[in-house]
């Protein structure tokens, strides 16, 4: 994958960020000086209760949004002075966005779910879908490209838009609460994707969560709270999903896994697993 | 993104919601097949009307009695005395536009043949006024000049006319009475139809000018004097010397109104022409109308649809889309939208305009003016329904937009 390009500072430098929002009368401090360097190929979950900030810097990191005060280097490259468009440039190419609610596009094969990036990207119909192919068997959704997000589990949709996330090549990975409507192993599953990515590609990946035993797979944890950070440690006794999988009893999201096999026993329990 | 990825995009949207969309296109179907149906009725009409100033002869000249208010005025005109036959050799000899020229004395009377009888109107003329309306017998002949000058009680009958008292029987050489006089039947006319006003032209008997002035009317004037020019512009070029002759030969003072008026085929061709125009333009507006309600449809279904997919739009943003791709998103497809409608509708249009053609017996005459105009004016319409959904489309915030439930 996509290697930073300035390999010498960090991938991602804020400086002083400060957000402040106008609510009606109310000013609301979002965000009171945060600074905070994460390097390529890092893994970081960023924890803290609602209303600590850390949804304001996952947007600021995403560049949905810009700060009030202070600045954000991506990739060496000041990003609180672009405009609207550089900002969805830099959005499409570099970065990857998954949500808690999945956020596919109903009525919508996975395919063309994942190719939706690729869309804004300037890039030729073949090599498209080529691409959204390429990372739908990624995530081990190949055999349901042409399946609708109504057909497919919880755990399938969201690697599905894992996938959407990756079809650019990006080099961070963004994921808002990833495993928040998902059951525990599904989430472990969901996990293992996260880890190979990061491990095996170099991804970097930034994920909120405010589950402690989520948080345990990343390889950093920031905790927010009242728009600061709290503290910022390595993590300890880091869990590797993959070994953690084994201990779990195989749930019926198990054969979702077993991708090669594309069976109508399979595709029925699928069906059943509705997302919640 | 390429305007091409848009379309793609825009149909795909649209084809995931049939239902809706061909709901939303039948506004803008209904106004355009409106607009191509009314205009191809309104042009078919005209094209009739065209059609009957034709067959008068585009050449021809009227030159009547009285004062020259058209309609209204002209049933009157014909009890002002001040048209003879000397102005016709007059004109004839001083006007060389003019080939040549009948008068015309009219009168009513009831028409009998054995048991059968008719009221109609019987008009005084020459032979030549069969040539100059290009008006030939179907049986028989016309009356001779000789006839003419003998006053001779021989007539001409009109189809209707003719119908109406031989239901059977074979008019030639019948004598049918017209007041207390008899009158040998020549001939009988070819059917000329309704005239441009709506006249049955076939309901009427034709005699020497002579024989109506003296033993039918009790005149010595003419009411009317039918001529011919050489060519069409002749006969607009023929008015003035016309004028001038007849002014001077009625000894009409210079600030005098005419006692007279000349008025050529070509005017009236040009007036009927104008009045069609005006009345094609009208349904066409009114047509119109359905069209913009088409395109209000449009702009409700399209901010309907816009917050209905509020989390579409901040994924896309999130996935890179500029403001600009998401507007032209949402207008690509209004577009779509009214497009789609727009050529659905002049197919409707066209089929509607068969149809009546087919079941009502109106003459349609299909334009493809029209069809380009409706097919424009329907893109228009998405563009200007359009604009302010994908306007609130693309000034969505993208955060907003995610947690929008």
């Amino acid at each position: 994958m996509s290697a930073s390009l300035n390999a010498d500072g960090p991938m991602i430098r804020l400086e002083q960020v400060h957000k402040t929002y106008q609510l009606g009368e109310m000013q609301v401090h979002a965000l009171r000086g945060v600074s905070l360097h994460i390097e390529d190929s890092e893994f970081v979950a960023v924890m803290g209760a609602s209303g600590s900030g850390k949804s304001t810097l996952m947007n600021i990191i995403g560049c949905l949004d810009r700060p009030t005060r202070g600045q954000y280097f991506l990739d060496g490259a000041d990003v609180s002075t672009l405009t609207k468009n550089e900002l969805a440039r830099i959005r499409n190419r570099k970065l990857g966005f998954v949500f808690q609610q999945f956020n596919l596009l109903s009525r919508t094969s996975a395919l063309e779910n994942v190719e939706l990036p690729t869309v804004y990207s300037a890039l030729p119909p073949e090599e498209r879908v080529k691409r959204a192919r390429e990372a739908l068997a990624r995530v081990g959704l190949a055999n349901r490209a042409d399946h609708h997000p109504s057909q497919l589990s919880g755990g399938q949709q969201q690697r599905v838009a894992i996938a959407r996330a990756l079809v650019n090549h990006p080099q961070i990975l963004l994921a808002d609460e990833p495993t928040g409507n998902l059951d525990s192993r599904t989430s472990v599953e969901i996990m293992e994707i996260l880890q190979e990515l990061n491990e095996e590609q170099g991804l970097t990946v930034i994920m909120v969560t405010h589950e402690q035993d989520i948080a345990q797979y990343a390889k950093r944890a920031i905790v927010f709270r009242d728009g600061k950070i709290l503290h910022d440690r390595k993590i300890e006794e880091r869990l590797v999903a993959k070994d953690v999988l084994l201990t779990l009893p195989a749930g019926e999201s198990s054969e979702e896994a077993a991708s090669g096999e594309a069976g109508q026993a399979e595709k029925g329990s699928a069906q059943a697993a509705a997302p919640a | 993104m390429e305007l091409l990825n848009t379309l793609a995009l825009a149909l795909r949207a649209l084809s995931r919601n049939k239902m809706r969309s061909s709901l939303t296109m039948l506004g803008i179907i209904i106004g355009v097949g409106a607009v191509i149906a009314t205009v191809s009725i309104g042009q078919g009409a005209n094209y009739l009307v065209q059609q009957g100033i034709q067959n008068m002869g585009t050449n021809a000249v009227f030159i009547a009695a009285g004062s020259g208010r058209p309609g209204g005025a002209r049933m009157g005109s014909w009890a002002v005395k001040s048209l003879v036959m000397d102005d016709i050799q007059a004109v004839l000899r001083e006007v060389p536009l003019i080939r040549e020229a009948a008068p015309g004395v009219m009168s009513r009377g009831q028409v009998v043949y054995q048991n059968q009888n008719w009221n109609t109107s019987i008009m005084g003329t020459t032979p030549n006024y069969f040539q100059i309306r290009n008006w030939p017998v179907q049986s028989g002949s016309t009356f001779s000049q000789e006839e003419v000058d003998l006053a001779a009680n021989v007539c001409v009958l009109g189809t209707t006319v003719a119908n109406i008292l031989f239901p059977v029987e074979n008019p030639i050489g019948k004598t049918v009475r017209i007041g207390n006089l008899p009158f040998r039947v020549t001939g009988v006319l070819e059917s000329k139809g309704q005239s441009t006003n709506g006249d049955d032209q076939d309901d009427r008997i034709f005699a020497p000018y002579t024989t109506v002035q003296k033993k039918i009317a009790g005149i010595t004037w003419i009411q009317f004097i039918v001529a011919s020019a050489v060519t069409q512009d002749a006969s607009l070029a023929a008015v003035q010397p016309i004028t001038e002759l007849l002014r001077e030969r009625h000894r009409i003072r210079r600030g005098e109104d005419d006692d007279f008026f000349v008025r050529t085929q070509t005017e009236v061709a040009d007036l009927a022409n104008q009045t069609q125009s005006v009345m094609t333009l009208l349904l066409g507006s009114i047509a119109s109308v359905s069209l913009l309600v088409g395109g209000i449809g449009i702009m409700n279904i399209m901010l309907v649809s816009v917050t209905e997919r509020t989390r579409e739009i901040g994924v896309r943003m999130a996935v890179g889309a500029t403001e600009g791709d998401v507007q032209n998103q949402f207008l690509v497809e209004a577009v779509t939208l009214s497009m789609v409608g727009g050529l659905i509708g002049i197919i409707v249009g066209l089929a509607g305009s068969a149809l009546i053609n087919k079941v009502l017996r109106w003459p349609v005459l299909i334009s493809v003016k029209a069809m380009i105009i409706a097919a424009l004016f329907s893109v228009a319409v998405g563009i200007f329904f359009g604009f302010y959904p994908a306007r609130k489309a693309a000034r969505l915030d993208p955060i907003e937009a995610l947690r929008y439930e």
